[in-house]
This record gives C-alpha cells, structure tokens and sequence, in this order.
C-alpha cells in the first residue's frame, strides 16, 4: 500500500468572523493549503469537503459543489463530496481522503472543513448543535447537547471516578495553548476557579466547560505522488487513521461515563500504525464540553489519566502535552472544521513551525475527532518519517 | 342500576395564596378570605393542561380498578379550557390510557357542569346496556382575568369516574334544570371569560342549585336529614355554604366535600372532586346529595348510596383528594402569571 | 412548518411508555427498536411492542440554564437519565420539583405533560415527563 503525505495545510482565523462568508472562509483555507503545497488546481484529482449542518446554518447544502465552485475549480470538473458525521465531520472526511489517496484511485486530494455558525442567534446555533442528538427521543424532550455531558459528568463524579477539577483543568489548559495561537478564537488565560464559577449551563458546566460557537474553516492537501513528496520541503505522513461508533445516545449505553468508540479508534490507529501509546508524543483530543476530554484522556491512558489532571503533564511543554492548537474549547469550534484543524496544528508541530507553542521535537501525534458525545470517533495519527 | 366503579382526581401542586394575589392589586385579603371563603387556589404547572390533568384523574381511577382497560366502552370529557377549540381531548386520552379504539367519546361543554353532564351520559349508555361501563372526567384549567375577582378562585383539576355495574356506590336517581341565564360566558376566541357579576348570585347559583336540589328530595321522597354527605358546585367557599343552610344541610354534612377553600373552584371538576374527597372517607350505607352546577345555567343532581363494596375497594393504589390538597408547592404572583401565560414571551 | 405526522407516529411511546421487547433474548427496550442490537437478525420480526410503568429512578441529573427555545418558559428545567423499573434507561424532564430535591437514586414515576408546541397555532404534543414519587 502507499504511503500518503500531508503537502500542504491552510487555515482560516477560527472566531465570530463577521465579514467573512461560508463560501469565503472555505476558498480561503483551500487556497492557503494549495499555495502551501506549492500546487496548482490542475494537481488535484478530487475534493473532500466536511461540514456538519451548513443546511440549517446558512440554509445550504451540496456544500462541496460550492466550494469547489467559489475556489475557482469547477471548469476541471473535480468530483467533490462532501463528508457528515456530526462534529467529527473533518475527522471523517480527513479519513475517506487518506482511503482514496492509499487505495490509488486518486494521488492528490484537498480536503477542507468550513462551518459559519454565527449567522444565526447563539440560541439557534445551540438548536442547530442539538442536531447530534436523538432528536425524537433526547432533544424532543429538552436536551441540549451539553446537558448529555452534564449527565455524563454528575454521573462519573457520583461513582467517585474524578473529581470537578480533574476536568475543570482542561480548558485552563487549552486557552493557556490558545494564548500562544494567532488564529485562536481566544487567546485569554484563564484560571480553574474561573471554569468552576462562571455562568452554569447544565450543572454541573458552566460556560467555560463548553467549547465556543465559533466560525472557522481548515484544509489540507493530501498525495501519494512520488514527485511531489519528493519536492516538498517538509512532508509529514498520514501513519494511520480509524473509526468506530457507539450508541447514539446516552441512554442506550451500558456505562454513560465511557467511550468505547475512542478507545477502539484509537486502538485501531495505533495496530494500523504499528505504534504503541508510548510513541506518540503529543495528542489534539476533541474538547467539546471539558467532561469530554477527561473521559477521552481516561480512555487512551487508562486510570493513569486521572492523576495526569493534577500536574502539568498536559502542557505543551511537558511530557504528553494535549491540545497545544488550543483545542476546540479556545482555538474554536467551527463544527465540521474541528478535525481538519486538529491536522493542521499537528503537520505544523511536526514541521516544527509551531511558534511559542511548539512541542520539543515530536515524531508522532494522535488526533482524535468525535461526533456528539463518544458516538463516532475517528482517530489519525499523523508523523514524520 | 348505573353505579360508580372507581374514581380518581388529580390537583396541580403549585398553589398561590389569597394574599399574593390580593396584594398585587391593592386588596385586603382579609376581605377576599371571609368575603369569597377562598384561602388559595391550584394553579396548572406551564406544562399542564385539561389533556394532561384528565389523564392523571383518569390512571389513578384506573389504577384503583381491576377493569379491563380495553373493555371500557366510552370516554367523555367535559371542559371549558379544552386544550383545542377543534380537535377532541377524549381522542388523546384514548390513546394517552392505552383504551380500545372501539370506544364512543366525544368532548362536552356546558360551563361547571360539563364534567356532570358526562357523568349523566355514560350513566344512561350504562343502564340501556349499549356499553359495560365508561369514564366520565371534569377537569379544567379555568382564567380568571388579571385583577377580577375570578383571578382568586379559577384553578385547575380534574375528577374522572368509572361508571359501571356492580360499583360500590349506586346512583339512585339523577335529574337536570335548565334555564336560559347567561350569567358567565366566554365568546369564541377570547382569552378571559366575563360574568354579570352579582347577577351570578341569586338568579344564577342559588336558584339552579336550590331547585335542583329540592326537586331531587321531592322525588327521591328524602330530606336533607336523610343523606350524611352533600356536595355543591363551589365557585367560591360563601355561595355552596350558603346553598347548604338554605337548603337545611349542617356543616358536618357539606364540609368534606368543601374544597375551594383550599384549591379554588376547579369549574368542570369543583362538584365532583368534593364528591371524590367525600368518597375517599364514605362507608357502606352513606348515602351523598350531590348538586352540580354550570353557567348559562343548569344544575345536574344525583343522588348515591355506598354499598358493601365500598369494604373491598382499593382506595389505597392512588392518591386521595386530601393527600394531594395537602401537598403544595406555593408560587408567588410573578411565578403564576409566568405559569399561566400573562407575560409575553417571544414567538408565544 | 408543521411536522405532524413525525409526531403523530410516536404517541403511544410518549404518551405510555410503550418500548419493544426483544423475543429472541427478552430484553425490553426503550425507546423502541425494529431490531434488536443483541440479537440482531435473528431478532427481525420477533420485537414485541410493551408498556413500561412509568417507575424509575434517578441515574443522572443536571439542571439546564441555557435551554432549548421551546423550554425557556421553565428554566431552570432539570433533564434527568432515568432508570426504569423494567431496566431501560430514559432521558427525559423531571418537574414541578425544586432541582434542590433532585438526587442520583430519588425515585420518580412518569406523568404525561405538554413538551412542545407548534407555536400558537400548530398542533400540542405530549409526552412523558416524571415527577419525584413521593
């Protein structure tokens, strides 16, 4: 099988970008990431576009058709399909471009992420994130998507598997990141007692639990052309990436406070790597609701995880530094783009062009993008040679 | 014989005071507590409606019986506050109390007497044999406007009865008046209902309930002596106090089925949840006068004598009238015009 | 936009907790399912429609400040995991109630209750709501 390299990655600023379009944000990560790769529409055999609900954002569909009509693309008639599922629509996406690239069918693809959710008040966005939900037998009858999480949360605190501040640390972590980020949403620090007393959502979250709405695209070129692997200055492989699923809600599931679907996606993106845990030096989890990273910390790293709450293990000067990007929670949620940027922080960690915020020298990253709350998981490892 | 074979209520739990409301406009409650004889009322949660309060009345008179609930041959619900101004309740509930589709039901209407004049109907299905028993429900979430008096009295439940053969407590005799008296009415459309204030009164209450009554102990050949418990429609506690003494009652006859005191005039439901509190304590032999009445105007009486059956029936497997009066959660004004819908909300 | 027949489909599983129940390994289920995801195909055809009770208590909570738009008339609301008598779980909204009542392990009964409307004009729908048993 071949190899597949990321060429290129471009990236839009993640925030409330008010003048900027769905279509304009999608174009400009696209082009950042051809021009970085140093290749021309010409080079591109096929477009993957991610994106969660632009339908009920922006009232738009057939996403990928427009993006690669407003890139510019569309007299080559470049196929273009759009990837969903849910907020782990990038990381899906990222997959089925990997796939294409290794089977041999295409040699070089783009795959981008864009959601623009500002468009609407946060109310409906709130709404609109509800989406990932069972809408007939959760969201019918009041659930918000953080509530899954606050259940999620009352509920591994009542069994005595952590406490408060074993997640209330995580976004401290990720805006502390954020701050060294320039296309941060937030660049702010913030302090555990801040996460703990800010404005509750569903208790036992506050606001500071909660990644943001925020708009924002992501992409990358992809190839297994010889040549251009070749001529790149800084090529970074694709090791492996994998996917599972769980129940789509909480309530159909044996243990709420468990997510199967990471630790079998991750798993797989390890075997199919041929690494162990202990190689990989640096991970982007999907820090959506900050209940959320600790189960998926408890997942990759078992018990151990726990513990690793309490010290500066997570920083990205330490010694398994998480979320450096910022993670979703203060570089940005743009849904569908999550997991396209979580590859664009690490090809450039990798690079070693990652600024203040830079890892000390990493041969691996695991990035792990999620769907709602555990119900897909897809898990990338991405490394130099 | 018709007879009844179960039967259940349901009261919201959430309770304002004669004082929060008096307050807000001005008034002495001191005035509203002795003059009306009202201390506090029910009022529906934001979630609850006629639908709602009806299926509870109704599970816990199912649950009192061992009927066969897909053998139950008709459901009639009366109302005012109908959730929809087309579209049955009773359909709901057929399918909200898992009843045979094979079932007659239809919505009534006829002010505070409509959950009576169901009664009345199922009663007649039941004695010509057209069906074994039926459920006959009042129940309703009834508005007062913003400052009228009604504000201190119209509150929410319901009454459902199990009309049968072989119940514990037989209907000896039922009977109807009916005049032309638009006392109280509420035109199509329109949120609040309007009263000819004292013409309520005498003209209204007092002569359908009187002469209902009196036309009851004439047939039946009784008088009030006769009978250990009555019951009147009670839109406030002054008017049925009042009725009973005219009437010859003494308090210990007319005082456990007195509830507006305590939850406010219930409308479609306020006789029969008086006649449902009185139930929860009969005994074998009671023999109970009871004098629904409803606007516009008519009154409905029946005349019941509890059996031995009374002995083996399980009071037990639902909540009784007292227990949930007894039960409250107390709200302030703000709390209850947000509950009933005075404050506009946004896309409401 | 209407979407009565959405709803209309469901009412007996809102209004009484009717879930399935699989006859190849007996396991009810909540809410309902074509296809059992334990027995899988040799379960197609075998799902029997039951009734739960409507007792359960208590798995998880959390009390919702920043509601969905058809809820804001009751924020605080408390959205609760509930675990029923017969054995499934069931999201659903616990009421009239202080959320200060409201702990892992406190027994609740099922109670039907208005949860969305199509605006003023649009149809109601009910649905289960539980309230603590008391």
């Amino acid at each position: 099988m071949r190899d597949v390299y990321i060429l290129g990655v471009g990236t839009t600023k993640f925030g409330e970008l008010w003048d900027s379009s769905l279509r304009e944000l999608a174009s400009e990560a696209g082009l950042k990431a051809i021009m970085d790769a140093g290749i021309y529409a010409e080079d591109v055999d096929a477009l993957y576009g991610a994106n969660t609900s632009g339908g009920q954002f922006v009232d738009q569909e057939q996403i990928a058709a427009l993006i690669a009509d407003y890139s510019g693309i569309t007299e080559l008639n470049i196929p273009s399909i759009r990837i969903e599922a849910g907020s782990a629509s990038g990381g899906a996406a990222l997959m089925q471009a990997y796939l294409a690239v290794k089977s041999g069918q295409y040699n070089t693809v783009v795959v981008g992420g864009v959601e623009k959710m500002t468009d609407v008040p946060s109310e409906v966005a709130n709404e609109i994130i509800g989406g990932s939900l069972d809408a007939e037998w959760e969201t019918f009858f009041g659930a918000t998507e953080c509530s899954i999480a606050a259940l999620i949360a009352r509920r591994h605190e009542y069994e005595g598997s952590a406490k408060r501040e074993n997640y209330a640390v995580f976004p401290v972590i990720s805006h502390k990141h954020a701050s060294m980020n320039e296309t941060s949403h937030f660049r702010n620090a913030i302090k555990i007692e801040d996460v703990i007393n800010a404005s509750p959502v569903a208790e036992p979250l506050t606001v500071f639990d909660n990644a943001p709405i925020s708009d924002g695209a992501s992409a990358l070129v992809i190839s297994s052309d010889q040549k251009k692997i070749r001529e790149s200055p800084n090529p970074i492989r694709i090791k492996s990436s994998s996917a599972a699923n769980d129940f789509l809600s909480l309530h159909d599931r044996k243990k709420i406070d468990q997510f199967k679907a990471v630790a079998k996606s991750t798993k797989d993106a390890l075997r199919l790597a041929n690494l162990d845990l202990g190689k990989i030096d640096a991970f982007e989890l999907h820090d959506s609701y900050s209940i959320a990273t600790l189960i998926q910390v408890e997942e990759i790293f078992g018990k151990q995880g726990v513990r690793m709450t309490e010290g500066n293990d997570f920083y990205y000067n330490s010694s398994s530094p998480l979320n450096v990007s910022g993670g979703l929670k203060a570089h940005g949620n743009p849904l569908g783009t999550s997991g396209l940027y979580q590859a664009v922080e690490a090809t450039l960690q990798l690079r070693g062009k990652a600024g203040e915020r830079q890892v000390k020298d990493p041969r691996n990253f695991l990035i792990h993008n999620m769907g709602g709350l555990g119900t897909t998981s897809v898990s990338t490892i991405i490394g130099v040679d | 014989m018709s007879s009844i074979v179960s039967y259940g209520s349901y009261i919201p739990r959430y309770r304002i005071k004669a004082e929060e409301i008096a307050k807000e406009w001005g008034e002495n409650p001191e005035n509203i507590k002795s003059g009306l004889f009202i201390y506090s009322k029910s009022v529906p949660g934001p979630d609850e409606d006629v639908l709602t309060i009806s299926a509870e009345a109704a599970k816990n008179t199912l649950k009192r019986s061992d009927v066969d609930r897909k053998k139950i041959g008709a459901i009639y619900v009366g109302s005012e506050s109908h959730p929809y101004a087309v579209k049955p309740t009773s359909s709901i509930l057929v399918e909200a109390l898992g009843l045979s589709y094979d079932i007659h039901s239809a919505d009534y209407e006829f002010a505070c007497k409509a959950g009576t004049a169901a009664v009345q109907n199922v009663m007649a299905m039941v004695d010509s044999g057209q069906i074994e028993n039926g459920i006959a429900i009042g129940a309703d979430t009834s508005q007062g406007a913003p400052g009228d008096a009604l504000e201190y009295s119209a509150s929410a439940g319901g009454t459902a009865i199990l009309i049968g053969r072989n119940g514990f407590a037989d209907f000896n005799a039922t009977l109807s008046f009916t005049t032309d008296t638009p006392d109280f009415w509420r035109r199509e459309g329109e949120k609040y209902p309007s009263h000819g204030g004292r013409f309520t009164g005498e003209p209204a209450y007092f002569k359908h309930v009187l002469t209902g009554a009196k036309k009851m102990m004439e047939r039946q050949k009784t008088k009030p002596g006769d009978y250990d418990y009555a019951v009147f429609h009670q839109p406030n506690g002054k008017f049925p106090t009042r009725a009973a003494k005219m009437l010859g009652f003494k308090d210990e006859q007319v005082k456990d089925g007195l509830l507006t005191p305590y939850i406010g005039n219930t409308y479609s439901s306020s006789m029969i949840i008086g006649l449902s509190a009185i139930l929860d304590k009969a005994e074998s032999g009671d023999r109970i006068l009871a004098v629904a009445f409803g606007s516009g105007a008519g009154s409905d009486v029946f005349d019941i004598t509890v059996n031995d059956r009374i002995k083996t029936f399980r009071r037990e497997r639902a909540k009784g009238v007292m227990e949930q009066v007894n039960n409250p959660i107390w709200i302030d004004y703000a709390t209850y015009v947000k509950f009933r819908g005075k404050i506009i909300m946004r896309g409401a | 936009m209407s979407e009565v027949p959405r709803f209309w489909r469901e009412s007996r599983h809102r209004y009484r907790l009717v879930g399935t129940r699989c006859g190849k390994c007996d396991t009810l289920y909540f809410p309902p399912r074509v296809i059992c995801p334990s027995c899988r195909r040799e379960s197609v055809g075998a799902m029997r429609e039951e009734e739960m009770s409507g007792e359960g208590e208590i798995y998880s909570f959390t009390v919702v400040h920043d509601g969905l738009e058809q809820f804001k008339m009751q924020v605080p609301y408390v959205i609760a995991l509930i675990r029923m008598k017969e054995g499934p779980f069931v999201t659903g909204q616990i009421v009239d109630c202080s959320p200060g009542e409201v702990k892992i392990g406190t027994k609740v009964s099922a109670t039907l209750r208005k949860v969305r409307t199509e605006g003023k004009e649009g149809i109601i729908q009910y649905g289960y709501k539980f309230t603590i048993t008391h």
